[in-house]
C-alpha cells in the first residue's frame, strides 16, 4: 500500500486482472498528484488492491484515436476512468486530456474516485448489541414512555428476525420451509416458503393488533369468510387470499405491525397487560400473548434460518426464561384438555381448587432455565413439593423445541425419575402447546 | 432503504425521541444500526470499537434529538455524519495512544491513516446513498467489468445515458476526497444524497 499508484512511470494494467478481488480496509485514499500539466496515465484498474508492482503497459498496437467532439469526450470520462470504453475511445480521451485542462482535472478526480469503490462487506451485527445499545441509552436518559418489560422479548425477537431477513435475496425469500406442530398426538406439517412464514407471523400477530384496536392485516374478503379465528385458519385464509405465493413484500407490513404493537402497548402501559387476546379456542392476557408471539417469532426464525442454512441463536436467557415460564404455566390446562379428549390418563385424585395436588418437578437446565412444579390433576390445584410424584430434567432449548412441536415427546432428551405416566403426560402436553 | 424514507418519518421520529418514547429508540436502531456499525467499522476496522461508536452515536441521538435539523438533510445523513465524526475521533485517539506507547510511525503517518479511513467511510456512505440507477451502473462497470455499451444494454438505457450515469456516479463518489475545514460537516453527508 505504500506505493503511490499514481507515480508517473506506472502504467496501466490489463483490464482482466485484479478487479473485484476486494479492497483492504483503509484503501482508497490515494495521494493526489500535483495538478497541472502532468502527463495523465491511462486509467488503471484495481492493481492497487493487489499490492503487486505495476506491470509495464502492454505494447499492443496503439489504437487509432476515435474522432470525437469535446462534448462526447467529456461524457466518456466516467467510462474511461472505469476502463469501460473501447480502446479507440480511450485513446481519443487521452489525446484530448493533453489539450483540455478542465477535462484533465476531472479525469484525475474520477480516476481517484474509482479507487474508492470496493465490494460491500456484509458484516452481521451482533444480535446482542441492540439490547446493550438501548439499555445504555435508557440509562443516560430514562424514557418517559418505556416499553413495558413484558413486551421486551417480543421487541427483541422481532428485531432479531428482521435483521436476519435484511440481506435475503429472492432465492432466500422463496426457499421452502416446513412448519411442524402437533395436533392431538399427531405430528402435522405444512409446506410454505420463507415469505409464507413471515405472512403467518403477520396474520397471527394480527390477533394482538386486533385486540389493541389496530388494523387487521388480513384482507377484508378473507376475514369475512373466516368462521374460525384460530392462528391456523387465519394463516390459511391469508395464504389463500392471493393466487400468488407471498413475496419479500410481506416483510414491511409484518415489521410495521410489530413496531406499531410495541408502540401501542408502550402508550397503553401496565393497564393493558391483562387485556384478553382471543385465539379462537382460548384467550391469553396481552402480556402472555406477546410472550407467546415472541416465542413463535423465535421458533419460526429458527425454521427460516434452517431453511437458508444460517445460524440462529436462542433468545437472551432472561427472555428464554419467561418463555419457558409461560409454557410451564400453560401445562396444567393443556393436560386437562388432553384428558378431556381421552389422550391423557385420568386424574388420580380429585383436588379441591387451590388445594395442593400431585405435582411434577420440571427442571430446565441451561441459561434461562429454572424449576417449575406442575400440578398434574387439575389446573386449579396448587402445585406442591410435598406431593411431588415425578421429576423431569431437560435443557431449556430442548424444552422449547418440544413445546414448539419440533421434537416428538418420546424423543425429547430428558432425564426422568418417578411416575412414568405423569412424565409421559406432561411431555405430551408440552408438545400439544405447539401450533402452526 | 434511504431512498424511500419520507422526510415525514424523520420529523415524526425526532418528535417521538424528544418525547422520550423508548419504542422510537428501538425503531431508530432497527433502521440505522447497520449503517452506523458498518461506517464505524470501515473507519476503525475493529468490531469492539465499532460497537462502542454505535453505542455513542445512539446515545447522542437519544439524548439530543433536537440537534437534528430536517432542513439540512435526512435523519440518515445526520446519523451518518455523527457516526463519521465519532469514529474518526476514536481512531485518532487510539492511534495517538499507540504512538505515545512507543508504536511505530510518525504523527504524519497517523494523520494519513486517519484521513484515509475517513475518506473510505465517506465513500461507502456515498455509494450506499447515491440514486439506485447510478449505483447499478457503477456496479456493472466496476464489479462486473461490463463496458459502457454492455452496461447500457444491461440497464436498458441508451449508451449516452450509461456514460452519463458512470460519470455522475464517479463525480458523486469523488466528493469523498474533498478536504474540509475541521468545523464543517463532512462532505458526503449533505442533503444532496
Amino acid at each position: 500500500m505504500n506505493a503511490d499508484p499514481f507515480e508517473p512511470e506506472d502504467g496501466p494494467e490489463g483490464r482482466d486482472d485484479g478487479r473485484g478481488d476486494g479492497m483492504r480496509p483503509g484503501d482508497g485514499n490515494h495521494p493526489r498528484p500535483e495538478s497541472g500539466g502532468l502527463r495523465i496515465p491511462p486509467p488503471r484498474t484495481s492493481i492497487e488492491d493487489t499490492g503487486r508492482p505495476l506491470p509495464d503497459p502492454p505494447r499492443a498496437p496503439a489504437p487509432v484515436p476515435a474522432d470525437l467532439d469535446h462534448k462526447v469526450l467529456k461524457s466518456l470520462l466516467g467510462a474511461w476512468a472505469l476502463a469501460a470504453c473501447s480502446a479507440e475511445e480511450a485513446a481519443a480521451v487521452e489525446l484530448h486530456l493533453g489539450n483540455c485542462g478542465a477535462c484533465a482535472d476531472e479525469a484525475l478526480r474520477l480516476r481517484d474516485a474509482v479507487g474508492l469503490l470496493h465490494p460491500e462487506e456484509s458484516l452481521d451485527l451482533d444480535p446482542g448489541l441492540r439490547s446493550r445499545v438501548l439499555a445504555g441509552c435508557l440509562d443516560r436518559r430514562p424514557p418517559r414512555i418505556p416499553v413495558p418489560d413484558w413486551a421486551a422479548p417480543y421487541d427483541a425477537e422481532t428485531a432479531r428476525l428482521d435483521a436476519l431477513l435484511r440481506d435475503f435475496g429472492d432465492g432466500e425469500w422463496h426457499a421452502p420451509v416446513r412448519l411442524k406442530w402437533y395436533e392431538g398426538d399427531r405430528p402435522v406439517n405444512r409446506r410454505t416458503t420463507v415469505a409464507g412464514v413471515i405472512a403467518h407471523l403477520l396474520t397471527v400477530d394480527g390477533l394482538v393488533a386486533l385486540a389493541l384496536g389496530l388494523d387487521d392485516p388480513l384482507p377484508t374478503a378473507a376475514r369475512t369468510a373466516l368462521a374460525d379465528p384460530s392462528p391456523t385458519a387465519r394463516t390459511e385464509a391469508y395464504w389463500n387470499a392471493s393466487r400468488f405465493p407471498p413475496t419479500r413484500a410481506v416483510r414491511l407490513p409484518w415489521r410495521e405491525q410489530s413496531h406499531t404493537v410495541i408502540r401501542t402497548v408502550s402508550f397503553a402501559g401496565g393497564g393493558a397487560s391483562e387485556l384478553a387476546v382471543p385465539y379462537g379456542e382460548f384467550a391469553l392476557p396481552l402480556r402472555d400473548s406477546l410472550l407467546d408471539r415472541a416465542f413463535e417469532c423465535w421458533v419460526h426464525a429458527g425454521d427460516i434460518a434452517d431453511a437458508v442454512d444460517y445460524p440462529y441463536e436462542p433468545p437472551a436467557p432472561r427472555h428464554l426464561h419467561r418463555m419457558i415460564d409461560l409454557a410451564a404455566r400453560m401445562l396444567p390446562s393443556a393436560l386437562a384438555e388432553r384428558r378431556r379428549s381421552g389422550l391423557a390418563t385420568p386424574a388420580k385424585e380429585l383436588v379441591a381448587a387451590g388445594a395442593p395436588g400431585r405435582s411434577l418437578r420440571l427442571e430446565v437446565e441451561g441459561l434461562g432455565g429454572g424449576e417449575w412444579l406442575i400440578a398434574l390433576d387439575s389446573p386449579g390445584a396448587a402445585p406442591s413439593e410435598d406431593h411431588e410424584v415425578a421429576h423431569v430434567a431437560l435443557d431449556g432449548v430442548e424444552f422449547c423445541r418440544l413445546a414448539a412441536g419440533h421434537v416428538p415427546p418420546q424423543d425429547a432428551a430428558a432425564g426422568q425419575d418417578g411416575d412414568r405416566e405423569a412424565i409421559r403426560d406432561v411431555l405430551s402436553a408440552a408438545a400439544s402447546l405447539s401450533r402452526m | 432503504m434511504a431512498k424511500d424514507t419520507p422526510p415525514r418519518w424523520d420529523r415524526k421520529m425526532q418528535q417521538r425521541l424528544a418525547r422520550g418514547e423508548a419504542a422510537a429508540l428501538g425503531e431508530l436502531y432497527d433502521r440505522f444500526a447497520s449503517l452506523v456499525h458498518s461506517l464505524a467499522h470501515r473507519v476503525l476496522d475493529d468490531d469492539t470499537l465499532a460497537d462502542r461508536v454505535t453505542r455513542e452515536v445512539f446515545a447522542h441521538v437519544w439524548e439530543n434529538p433536537e440537534e437534528y435539523d430536517p432542513k439540512k438533510g435526512s435523519m440518515r445523513s445526520w446519523v451518518a455524519g455523527l457516526t463519521h465524526r465519532a469514529a474518526v475521533q476514536r481512531l485518532r485517539q487510539t492511534e495517538t495512544a499507540a504512538l505515545a506507547d512507543g508504536g511505530q510511525g510518525t504523527t504524519e503517518d497517523m494523520e494519513q491513516k486517519v484521513r484515509r479511513a475517513s475518506v473510505a467511510a465517506r465513500a461507502d456512505y456515498i455509494v450506499t446513498s447515491m440514486p439506485a440507477p447510478l449505483r447499478a451502473a457503477l456496479e456493472l462497470a466496476y464489479f462486473q467489468r461490463r463496458d459502457y455499451r454492455q452496461t447500457a444494454a444491461d440497464l436498458g438505457v441508451t449508451e449516452d445515458e450509461a456514460r452519463r450515469r458512470l460519470r455522475l456516479g464517479l463525480q458523486l463518489l469523488s466528493t469523498a476526497n474533498e478536504q474540509r475545514p475541521a468545523a464543517a460537516p463532512p462532505p458526503g453527508y449533505g442533503s444532496a444524497l
